[in-house]
This record gives structure tokens, C-alpha cells and sequence, in this order.
């Protein structure tokens, strides 16, 4: 079990404790059992990666954690985080009916100073030639930015992501993980990031916790103590991926 | 910021605007062109019968002209568009409200799916006797009959609408807490919207034709009226040159209001 840390509910630390989460039977399909004593504490500020292969829970944990699913049994606690919370999903989930700008704005509420640092945030992303466009109307790529800077907009406490990167082409993915690193250090931000790709789980995370198939828990917990200039480096990230997920 | 600009490359729908006009000039050719051979094949086959029940469409017009005068026409016509107005609004309230709540509550669309079925499949004749039988010979029952004969149409499309609603849109306005007035307006109508527009050019389209028949079995204004009061002296004439106001009148409601509302709703589109 990875129970680092017991402490009380403080400050910026998140708690996460599900004893059990079962998927109700449907149809021909028995019930399943799809988390069972998962529990782990997430420092502040720290950039903690979830990984395993499809289908370990690792999006229904998220989605628990998010607050969208209540079925489950355990306790969740975000600490001081819980109203600046984002999620970043798999798909990038814009309003295709809403311009760029608009569906960035859309999570602010009316009259809200950050309103104005709109433009701003949208260069960062190099969106400022798109703000006026229709989602459907941009590369995959560059709806994931602008779900980027929508999330980013709201300069959240915890930031939730559900393999955010996925189905990019190599470089484009590469640089929107910079883009997410430049944002984190310039916005600090507890991060919980879920991927199967274990080079982005290592590039990324200052914590791995991995799960596996069937076991519907957490197997392994290992921190990463790369530091920035070696993240940038592939054959560093090699090394440590190498380290790190040896038992398999 | 500067906006954006329409002519940006990286948006290479923006720049078909510019050739929309020469296409819609083709469009009213070809429409032209078929029309007026149209009217030369009538024309035509009415001088090939010489037969007073087929007149020539130079008739036609004539009587169109007549009945345009001395204004029976626009009475006509405008009873008729106001029967049409109010059950068209009538049926497409109810026929959402309806369907909006079947698609959203599984146990309801369970039971009264049955009894849609049974409002589909019941024939327009029937709904419009029994309506002036228990209701009398009046507006309201006029009306009436025409939205039940609607109403369900709606009530089905509507019901697919809620159907299709994204999980994945409303997890995200739940994430970015947008409240129940945000939700509504940016995240839920906007999908419910090209349903609603399909509703309302097919419903429309479906209440021209129920009205008439409506006031043919018992209204003394309105086009059906007028058709029936026709058809008992035979005038072919009238029923043609009423056919035609008809059409006309339709087609301009057609493409002034329905297909740039369409159009409007569906810009976002790749």
C-alpha cells in the first residue's frame, strides 16, 4: 500500500481514500470491481503522475476525485483546493457552438477580474490568431491548447488531466508538455496526470504512482528527482524510465 | 488582441463566402429555368384538351389577379396564415415540453412511448372530426385538431434531442461550476437547437396542409374554405389560383425566416 502520509487534512494537501468502487452489472456483463484500497496523500505544489495500462481505473479514480462520480465508497479531501479545482480531460471538450475566446471565458464568472488576462493567456499558448475561430474548425492540437489555457485561466489550486496529450503526433504532444511545465512553474499547482506513456510519466511527474490491470490498486510509488535540464533530456528520461520500471 | 481576421488561411472555410453569390445566381436559374418549362408543359397540354377542368395557367393567373383585387385572396390567406401561426407555436411549446421530458426521464419514455406511437399513426382526419364533434365547430377546436396532429412529430425529434445531450459537455460545465442559467443557455439549447429547427420546418410544413383541411370541414374563412366552396362548383380555376397564392406565400416565409434561422444555427459547423 502507498500511504506516504497520514497527516490531517491541511492546507494545500489532498487526500484521496477509496476503500471500494464497483461498476454495476449491466446486461450480459457481471459487476466489476474497479478500485479497492486505493488511498495516497498528494504534497502541495507537487506534479503527481498516475500510470498504468487502459482500463486499471485510472480515469474512474480521476473522475472520483473530480467530484463527478459519487458512487463510491471512501472519502475524498482536497484541502484548501476543493473551489479552485480544473479538470483537463482526454478530449478536449470546448463548445464548438462558442468561439476560442468565449469558451475560455465562459469559465470565468461575469465581472471577473481575470477576464482580462485572456489575450494573454491565449499568446502563451499561441492561440491569439485563433480566439475568433470555431473549435472544430482547429487541429486537434490546438484544441488541446485551448483547453490548456481554459484551464489555466482559472489559475487553479489542483489541476486534474486525463492523459491530456493523447493521439498527438510526437512534436506536437512534446510541445505542449513544455507549454504545461512553463505554466506549472509560472502558476504552481498541485498536479494529479494521468498517462500510459511512461517516457511522459517520467518527463513530467515529481511522483509515479502506478497501477496495474486486475489488481485495481495502486502497486508501485516512486518519486522522481530529475531535475528541469535533465527533463529535457531524452536519454536522461530514458535512464530514469528504465529505473523506475524495472519490476516489469 | 486584434480579432481575428475572416480572411485568415488557417480558417480555409471563411474564404468560400466570397463565392456563395455566383452559386445562389445558379441556384435561381436553374429553379427559373425549370419553372418556365413547367409552365410552357401546361400550357401545352391545356391547348392539346380544350377542356374547361384543365384551364391554361394564362387562366390562372387571371383568376389570381381577380381574387387578388378585390382582396378575397388576402382574407383568405391571412386567416389561414393565423391558424397556422398559432397552432405552429402551440404544438411546438407542447411538442418540446413533451419531448424534452421523455428524453430525460427513462421511466416516462417507457410508458408513453405507446401512446406516441398511437398519436403518430392516427390518421389527421380523424383527430379534425372528433375535434369539431366534442368541441364543436370552433376556432379552438380547429386549432386544436391541428397541434394534436403535430404534436407528437415534435414531442419524437425533441426526445431524440435530449437523448443525444452530451455526458461529456456536462461534466465539463459541472467541472467549471457554470451554474444552471450558464448551462442552459451555452452548453444545452445549443444542442437542442438543430432539432428544434428540424422540428419547425418539417412541423410547418405538416401545419399548412392539416389547416386547410381543417377549414374545408368546418371553417367559413381561410384557403380550405375557399378550396372547398370551389370544389363544389368545380372551379378549377380558383382552386389552382389559390394553390399558387399558397405556394408563393410559403415559399417567401420559407427562405426570409426558416433557412436563415437554419443557417444561422449551424455556423459553428465545420
Amino acid at each position: 500500500m502507498a500511504t506516504l502520509n497520514q497527516a490531517p487534512a491541511s492546507g494545500g494537501h489532498i487526500h484521496v481514500h477509496v476503500s471500494r468502487k464497483i461498476f454495476p452489472a449491466v446486461g450480459e456483463r457481471d459487476a466489476q470491481l474497479v478500485l479497492r484500497d486505493v488511498s495516497f496523500t498528494v504534497e502541495p505544489r507537487s506534479f503527481l503522475v498516475m500510470t498504468g495500462p487502459s482500463g486499471c481505473g485510472k480515469s474512474t479514480l480521476l473522475n472520483i476525485i473530480a467530484g463527478l462520480d459519487k458512487d463510491f465508497q471512501g472519502e475524498i479531501d482536497l484541502g484548501s483546493g476543493k473551489d479552485r479545482l480544473t479538470y483537463i480531460f482526454q478530449s478536449p471538450r470546448l463548445l464548438p457552438w462558442r468561439t476560442v475566446q468565449e469558451n475560455i471565458a465562459l469559465v470565468l464568472p461575469d465581472g471577473d477580474p481575470r477576464h482580462a488576462k485572456i489575450p494573454e493567456m491565449l499568446s502563451r499558448v499561441g492561440l491569439s490568431q485563433a480566439a475568433n475561430a470555431y473549435p472544430e474548425r482547429l487541429s486537434l492540437g490546438m484544441q488541446r491548447r485551448a483547453a490548456l489555457a481554459r484551464g489555466f485561466i482559472l489559475e487553479p489550486e489542483i489541476l486534474l488531466m486525463d492523459e491530456p496529450f493523447v493521439s498527438l503526433d510526437d512534436p506536437t504532444a512534446q510541445s505542449l508538455r513544455e507549454l504545461l511545465m512553463e505554466l506549472w512553474h509560472g502558476q504552481p499547482t498541485t498536479v494529479i496526470f494521468i498517462t500510459h506513456d511512461r517516457a511522459e510519466a517520467v518527463q513530467l511527474g515529481t511522483r509515479i504512482l502506478r497501477m496495474a490491470p486486475g489488481q485495481a490498486s495502486v502497486v508501485q510509488d516512486v518519486p522522481v528527482t530529475l531535475t528541469d535540464a535533465e527533463r529535457r533530456d531524452r536519454s536522461a528520461i530514458a535512464a530514469a524510465q528504465a529505473r523506475i520500471f524495472q519490476t516489469t | 488582441m486584434a480579432p481575428v481576421s475572416t480572411q485568415n488561411s488557417s480558417l480555409p472555410r471563411v474564404a468560400n463566402v466570397t463565392s456563395a453569390w455566383p452559386k445562389t445566381l445558379e441556384r435561381l436559374g436553374w429553379a427559373l429555368g425549370s419553372l418556365i418549362v413547367f409552365v410552357v408543359m401546361w400550357h401545352l397540354l391545356a391547348q392539346l384538351f380544350q377542356n374547361k377542368y384543365f384551364p391554361s395557367p394564362a387562366v390562372i393567373f387571371e383568376v389570381f389577379l381577380r381574387e387578388a383585387t378585390n382582396g378575397d385572396l388576402w382574407l383568405h390567406i391571412g386567416a389561414t396564415l393565423l391558424r397556422v401561426a398559432v397552432a405552429f407555436f402551440v404544438s411546438m411549446f407542447i411538442g418540446s415540453a413533451i419531448g424534452l421530458a421523455l428524453g430525460r426521464y427513462r421511466t416516462a419514455d417507457k410508458f408513453f412511448d405507446t401512446w406516441l406511437i398511437l398519436f403518430l399513426n392516427l390518421p389527421a382526419l380523424v383527430t379534425i372530426t372528433l375535434c369539431y364533434i366534442w368541441f364543436g365547430l370552433t376556432e379552438a377546436a380547429a386549432i386544436t385538431a391541428v397541434a394534436l396532429n403535430k404534436i407528437p412529430n415534435v414531442a419524437v425529434t425533441m426526445r431524440e434531442g435530449a437523448r443525444s445531450l452530451s455526458r461529456d459537455l456536462a461534466e465539463m460545465a459541472t467541472v467549471y461550476k457554470f451554474g444552471s442559467w450558464k448551462t442552459l443557455c451555452h452548453v444545452t439549447i445549443p444542442q437542442l437547437a438543430p432539432f428544434f429547427a428540424g422540428a419547425a420546418r418539417s412541423g410547418l410544413a405538416l401545419v399548412w396542409k392539416i389547416v386547410l383541411v381543417v377549414e374545408a370541414f368546418g371553417r367559413s374563412s381561410g384557403v380550405g374554405y375557399r378550396l372547398n366552396i370551389a370544389f363544389q362548383e368545380f372551379d378549377v380555376g380558383t382552386i389552382l389560383a389559390y394553390a399558387f397564392g399558397f405556394i408563393i406565400i410559403v415559399q417567401i416565409i420559407e427562405f426570409t425566416i426558416l433557412q436563415p434561422l437554419q443557417t444561422r444555427v449551424n455556423a459553428w459547423r465545420r
